[in-house]
């Protein structure tokens, strides 16, 4: 398994990489940890004629706060996100998160960025950003622009990003004083991907609960505060909605019965936790 | 811009084990294989090729970083650490690497450079670690081999001995010698 032969390009500044993808975008990749795009180029899913390296960017490597928002550029690894200071109080869904997206060697390259436009289903990290109504900010050598993670998964590994585009960082909204947050996983050995994955937010009146790894893409519903057989039925409406399939991974049916027990979990937790 | 072309071979430079070396790759080519082939150096072994199985292993600037999922020419300029440089002396073995043996935590020995590795990189960063972060840890790797408990059971060990604390009694003797 080796990958065909691309051109490959360091990027020094981030007009260089824009440059080359407005040149050959159809053609052209970004690399960022690589984690996911090397198995493609090994088993040539992928084939492409360049690849644009954006781990040199100047200033993609740091995390910023933005007033209610922590920035996190193109460069930044999920190993330096988990790793942050204060992470638990200033995201808690994220630091419960973060452990389980893949193993601590993958964290250590792979970047938040690239978890978000790879779109897999299952990944927890655009599960975070859908469950926080988190921001996605686009970029390419026409414009910038900005979308909720709701309008930019738009299904299985597909995204709204246009080929000359790159993802220059994502936003996550920083934990709502007096909110809860929780996360739960089921899969077969921690590191893998989820079978089903389920994060929670509470407030004073609403409930937020957003499910990874049985629809497309990573969905939220919100209520008010639910409980009791209201909250059983509300979750088993959001099981039956995300039209699970069966694969060789689990039942479709496993994966209802698991919204429906995660869910309620995450949801006490959340209710729980809340500061 | 620096543009690498498909099909001519760069220069790469970079520091391995300690040591300036460089060669000449092909942006395709695989750090597994630029170590392997062209360095010689075959202590970092070569599994799935997709980032699963965690043979490859190897440490870029003190971080574990899979080799089949790196370019050879993303090493330029960096600090590459392979399972060649954990041991202090040709005739010496590192700490982690004398308790995998007291520990009998390697059977056959596909895995092993790869989980040394990333254990010297955790251990340097996490001193006091427990058994669950050491099996999470351990758990970026495939033993067919061992079944893990001799791996978690030398890793502790090895933590507690490099923290200068007097080694645990669990299987501190050798079984045989
Ligand atoms: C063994 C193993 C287990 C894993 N387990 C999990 C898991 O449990 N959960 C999980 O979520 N992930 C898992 N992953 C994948 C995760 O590790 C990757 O890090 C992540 O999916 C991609 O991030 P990356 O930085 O490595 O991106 P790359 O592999 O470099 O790129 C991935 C894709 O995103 C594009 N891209 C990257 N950055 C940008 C950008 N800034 N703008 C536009 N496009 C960009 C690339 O062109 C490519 O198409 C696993 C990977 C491995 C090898
Ligand atoms: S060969 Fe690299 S992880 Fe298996
Ligand atoms: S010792 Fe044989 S695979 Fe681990």
């Amino acid at each position: 398994m080796k990958p065909a032969a691309f051109d490959y390009v360091r990027a020094q500044h981030l007009d260089e990489a824009l440059d080359v993808l407005k040149q050959q975008g159809g053609e052209a990749r970004v690399i960022a940890g690589g984690q996911s795009l090397l198995p493609m180029l090994n088993m040539r899913l992928a084939k492409p004629a360049v690849l644009v390296d954006v781990m040199g960017i100047p200033g993609f490597g740091e995390i910023r706060r933005e007033g209610d928002a922590i920035v996190v550029p193109a460069g930044v690894r999920q190993a330096k996100l988990l790793a942050r200071l204060g992470l638990a109080t200033e995201q808690p869904l994220l630091a419960a998160a973060l452990p389980w997206v893949g193993h601590y060697q993958t964290r250590a390259r792979g970047t938040v960025c690239g978890s978000t436009a790879h779109a897999d289903p299952s990944a927890e990290i655009p599960l975070c950003l859908v469950a926080l109504d988190g921001e996605i900010r686009l970029r390419s050598r026409k414009k910038r622009r900005s979308l909720k993670a709701s309008e930019f998964f738009t299904g299985m590994m597909v995204t709204d990003k246009a080929e000359d585009e790159l993802i220059e960082a994502v936003a996550f909204p920083a934990a709502v004083k007096g909110a809860g947050y929780a996360f739960r996983e089921v899969a077969r050995r921690h590191g893998d991907f989820a079978i089903v994955a389920c994060a929670a937010m509470a407030t004073a009146d609403a409930i937020h609960v957003a499910v990874g790894a049985v629809a497309d893409r990573p969905e939220r519903r919100s209520y008010p505060l639910l409980e009791g057989s209201a909250l059983d039925d509300a979750l088993n409406a959001f099981a039956w909605e995300l039209d699970a399939r069966d694969d060789i991974h689990a039942t479709a049916r496993l994966r209802r019965d698991l919204v429906r027990s995660l869910g309620r979990e995450v949801i006490e937790e959340a209710l729980r936790c809340r500061a | 811009m620096p543009r690498l072309t498909a099909g001519a071979r760069h220069r790469v430079a970079f520091t391995l084990n300690g040591k300036p070396v460089s060669l000449d790759a092909e942006p395709r080519l695989l750090a597994t294989d630029a170590l392997r082939q062209q360095l010689g150096a075959t202590g970092t072994h070569v599994g799935c090729e997709h980032g699963a199985c965690g043979a490859c292993t190897i440490q870029i600037d003190g971080e574990p970083a899979r080799a089949c999922l790196t370019l050879a020419v993303q090493l330029e300029g960096r600090d590459v650490r392979t399972v060649e440089g954990l041991a202090p002396a040709a005739d010496r073995l590192s700490v982690l690497q004398a308790t995998f043996r007291r520990h009998h935590a390697l059977q056959c020995g596909f895995c092993t450079a790869g989980i040394l590795i990333s254990l010297d990189a955790f251990l340097r960063t996490s001193p006091n670690p427990d058994e669950q972060e050491l099996r999470e840890v351990v758990g970026g790797h495939l033993c067919r081999c061992t079944g893990y408990t001799a791996i978690v059971a030398a890793a502790l060990d090895a933590a507690a001995t490099l923290r200068g604390e007097p080694a645990s009694s669990v299987n501190r003797d050798p079984v045989h010698v």
